[in-house]
């Protein structure tokens, strides 16, 4: 079995090079074997296109070519900031072209720089390179493919052929179009910017102690850093990382498995046979689900604050002299407390929408099961651990893992709950901060980009390992393709 | 004497039955009224129409939970008055926020059944690699891309535009709805179960892939694109991390309706005397929604089973 996949690996390894070796092949061979357009469209856009008759499609590919080498070469600015190949110079932070002249006597930045706007730039700049190779490869092999067309005698494909291509074999080109580009310029983009944050010194406290608001390129300082307390970066990430990140998962576990039991029990107890007013009680909860969640968390916070009603109570029975600071709010307040308090307002929030869930999964547990389980005498709570439980959870492992990544990035409950704290004096990480919310503080509030971008990285690598190792094994994944 | 044994051990069991359903009932009214606390204690706080004995109104949080005066002073107040400098803030920032949602309703709607549907019903040569791309970038904290999103509409002026502040509203939607294909999984565990033999014998007939789904799966699809829509309509009502962030602190006649109620608590000149207001704020936004999920509850219900199941 080992070997057997192992081989198969192997197999899979050498097959991803063949397909490497066979497409520059084919690309030889359409050079050599193509017409006059073939040949010409790996220097000219649509030529092939051009050659074959097929004008719309051949300025469509033009226009993109003259498009991406005019911003390459004049390098069109904004805020002063190029973009093409003085962008890809600019992408070094050093020796950079300001305002979209070359000033090569000092060497130096200039002042009125703006960094972050260089990498951003240089990142979209990489982009069209990308994309020119795209469109170059996909000009080729449609002038190829009208070559071929030609030798058995068939018609190349006209501009309105294409369309409908598009309409039926080609279907999925149209539909996932529009997502690629977004994505890519909304997801994918910021994503990789961010990440090279963390390999800069682009940090607005350093940056002002310097007097400067220019930031550079230091490779892997900033992890280094994080190991040896190293400035006002290291100090942050040392001495607060590990109690973060623990109070993280603590705060993952018991989130996802109190609202899933919770859920679980509170779904069998409304849908007890015999019971009325069924559709009244999952009304009532799911109230809590549809009222936004800043509305109904600010509401408990309240509820629950200094000079609240709860409070007043609670003093008013004489259980308590003095207010008792339930959500750590102040410096002084007890961190335990605080911690209990959000995992317990938290199943407040979730509950009702694992009740939701799991309402529909236990109807579909077959009866029969139970019928048989009665007449062998089991108990309710018996039938409950060896019927229901294992059937639940089976069909709802997927919704287990997601939940729990869900968790480690649940910024809302935390940061309208406690904002994090109680705070700890000195650092931006208070006692209920999870990697999330202190992610948000250093970056927005401390403009800290590159302690950001580390705890980020560090973020990921954390649910990325957890996903991998769990969804990647399960069935859901697996046999993803058995519905096609 | 059997019969008599046996009738005993019916009776006996319908009074446990009735017993453990007694429980049930108290045990499920004392959770709905745990529940419903907060939510109640805002409610009853917006009509709180109360007066210090000299006569200023009292809009912070007060220790009594039922009110001594009810009253729509609150509501008048929040229609009226200026906040943050902006006249008539709030009905500014429940049409900003009307006219985002409804955008990036039809947009993110539109996204992801495109996405869904290639991804169920469609064989094509990078699905796979699709998939596991969508997944990972899934992983990362969705605040890392929001500064980057932050300083990428504002080098094109969709944000903090001095002279067209009106601008970022484009900008806010644009990141609402932009990434909004990549969550397609619900709607592709949906489309999933649509058998595949419809699609073929659809094709057989000569269909082309576009007549597909817009004649067959479309229609179907009907429970799914309400929730996704229901989702994306939602979505910028209850959002105000984002909002914040995008739109900017100083422009508060731009604010979604979230950002500017979040602001009355926690803004740059927090009133602890507007809290009622606020509370006023919360009813008004809470009621549509709140009736939208009631109407299609049984859509919402059953597309929060499908992810469920199928992750």
């Amino acid at each position: 079995m080992g070997t057997d996949s192992k081989l198969g690996r192997s197999n899979k390894r050498s097959g991803f090079f063949r397909k490497i070796g066979n497409s520059f092949s084919e690309f030889g061979k359409r050079f050599v074997d193509g017409s006059i357009g073939t040949k010409l469209s790996h220097f000219i856009f649509g030529a092939g296109s051009f050659y074959h008759g097929q004008i719309i499609k051949g300025l469509i590919f033009l226009l993109i070519q003259v498009g991406i080498l005019a911003v390459m070469i004049f390098c069109p600015s904004i805020n002063n900031t190029p973009y093409g190949w003085k962008a890809l110079v600019n992408l070094s932070l050093k020796n950079v072209f300001e305002g979209g002249e070359f000033d090569p006597l000092t060497g130096e930045m200039a002042v009125g720089s703006d960094c972050k706007l260089m990498i951003l730039f240089g990142f979209v700049t990489i982009a069209l390179i990308f994309i020119y190779f795209i469109v170059w490869s996909i000009n080729i092999a449609s002038s190829y493919k009208a070559d071929n067309d030609k030798k058995v005698g068939k018609k190349p494909t006209t501009f309105k052929d294409d369309l409908k291509e598009l309409l039926d074999g080609k279907f999925h080109v149209l539909m996932l179009t529009p997502t690629c580009i977004a994505a890519t310029v909304f997801t994918i983009l910021p994503t990789i910017f961010m990440i090279s944050l963390a390999f800069t010194t682009y940090n607005q406290q350093d940056m002002h102690n310097l007097g400067t608001n220019l930031f550079h390129w230091n490779g892997f300082q900033n992890f280094i850093s994080v190991f040896t307390g190293e400035g006002s970066l290291g100090f942050e990430i040392k001495n607060r990382f590990l109690p973060v990140l623990g109070w993280t998962f603590i705060w993952a576990i018991f989130a996802t498995l109190t609202c899933y039991f919770g859920g679980i029990i509170l779904a069998l107890l409304i849908n007890k046979k015999d019971l009325k007013a069924k559709k009244l009680f999952r009304t009532l909860f799911i109230l809590t689900i549809a009222v936004p969640q800043f509305i109904s968390l600010l509401a408990v916070r309240n509820l629950l604050g200094e000079y609240g009603p709860i409070n007043s109570l609670l003093q008013s029975i004489g259980w308590t002299s003095a207010p008792i600071g339930f959500l750590g709010l102040k410096a002084t307040d007890s961190e335990i407390l605080a911690k209990i308090m959000v995992i317990v307002i938290n199943m407040w929030v979730g509950i009702p929408y694992t009740m939701l869930m799991t309402s529909g999964i236990l109807m579909n547990i077959p009866s029969d099961l139970y019928e048989a389980a009665r007449v062998d005498g089991a108990s309710t709570l018996k039938m409950f651990f060896k019927i229901t439980l294992p059937y639940v959870i089976f069909v709802t492992t997927p919704y287990l893992i997601s939940s729990f990544v869900g968790n480690i990035n649940s910024f809302n409950t935390i940061y309208l709950l406690t904002g994090g704290g109680p705070a700890y004096p000195g650092y931006q990480a208070g006692g209920t901060d999870l990697l999330v919310t202190w992610l948000y503080k250093v970056t927005i509030d401390q403009g800290s980009y590159n302690t950001g971008a580390v705890i980020g990285i560090f973020t990921f690598l954390i649910t990325a390992t957890i996903t991998l190792i769990t969804y990647r094994r399960s069935k859901a994944y697996n046999e993803e393709d058995t519905f096609q | 004497m059997m019969n008599d044994i046996s009738k005993k051990k019916v009776a006996s069991q319908s009074r446990n039955r009735r017993i453990s359903l007694a429980v049930t009932y108290t045990v499920l009214v004392i959770l709905a009224i745990v529940w419903l606390i907060p939510l109640l204690w805002i409610f009853l706080s917006a009509f709180r129409c109360e007066y210090q004995a000299d006569g200023t109104f009292i809009g912070r949080v007060t220790s009594n939970f039922f009110p001594r005066a009810i009253g729509f002073e609150n509501f008048r107040l929040l229609f009226t008055k200026t906040y943050y400098g902006v006249d008539r803030a709030f009905l500014k920032w429940i049409l900003n926020t009307l006219v985002i949602a409804v955008i990036d309703c039809i947009i993110s709607t539109f996204l992801v059944l495109s996405v869904a549907y290639c991804i169920a019903k469609l064989k094509f040569k990078l699905r796979k690699a699709f998939m596991n791309i969508t997944m990972i970038l899934g992983l990362f904290p969705g605040f890392m891309s929001m500064i980057a999103i932050y300083f990428l509409l504002k080098s094109i002026g969709l944000t903090g535009n001095p002279t067209h502040p009106e601008y970022s509203l484009v900008g806010l939607v644009l990141a609402y709805s932009a990434g909004a294909g990549l969550g397609f999984q619900i709607a592709k565990g949906f489309f999933d179960v649509i058998p595949n033999a419809l699609v073929e014998s659809a094709k057989l007939d000569g269909c082309t892939n576009f007549k597909v789904f817009w004649k067959i799966i479309l229609p179907l699809a009907k429970p799914i694109i309400i929730y996704q829509a229901l989702m994306s309509f939602t979505g910028p009502w209850m959002d105000f991390i984002f909002a914040k962030v995008i739109i900017g602190a100083d422009n508060a006649a731009y604010w979604t309706v979230s950002v500017g109620l979040y602001s009355m608590l926690f803004g740059t000149h927090p009133d602890t005397n507007l809290f009622t207001q606020f509370a006023a704020g919360c009813v008004i936004v809470a009621i549509p929604i709140v009736t939208l999920f009631m109407f299609l509850q049984k859509y919402y219900v059953e597309g929060v089973t499908a992810g469920a199941v199928k992750g």
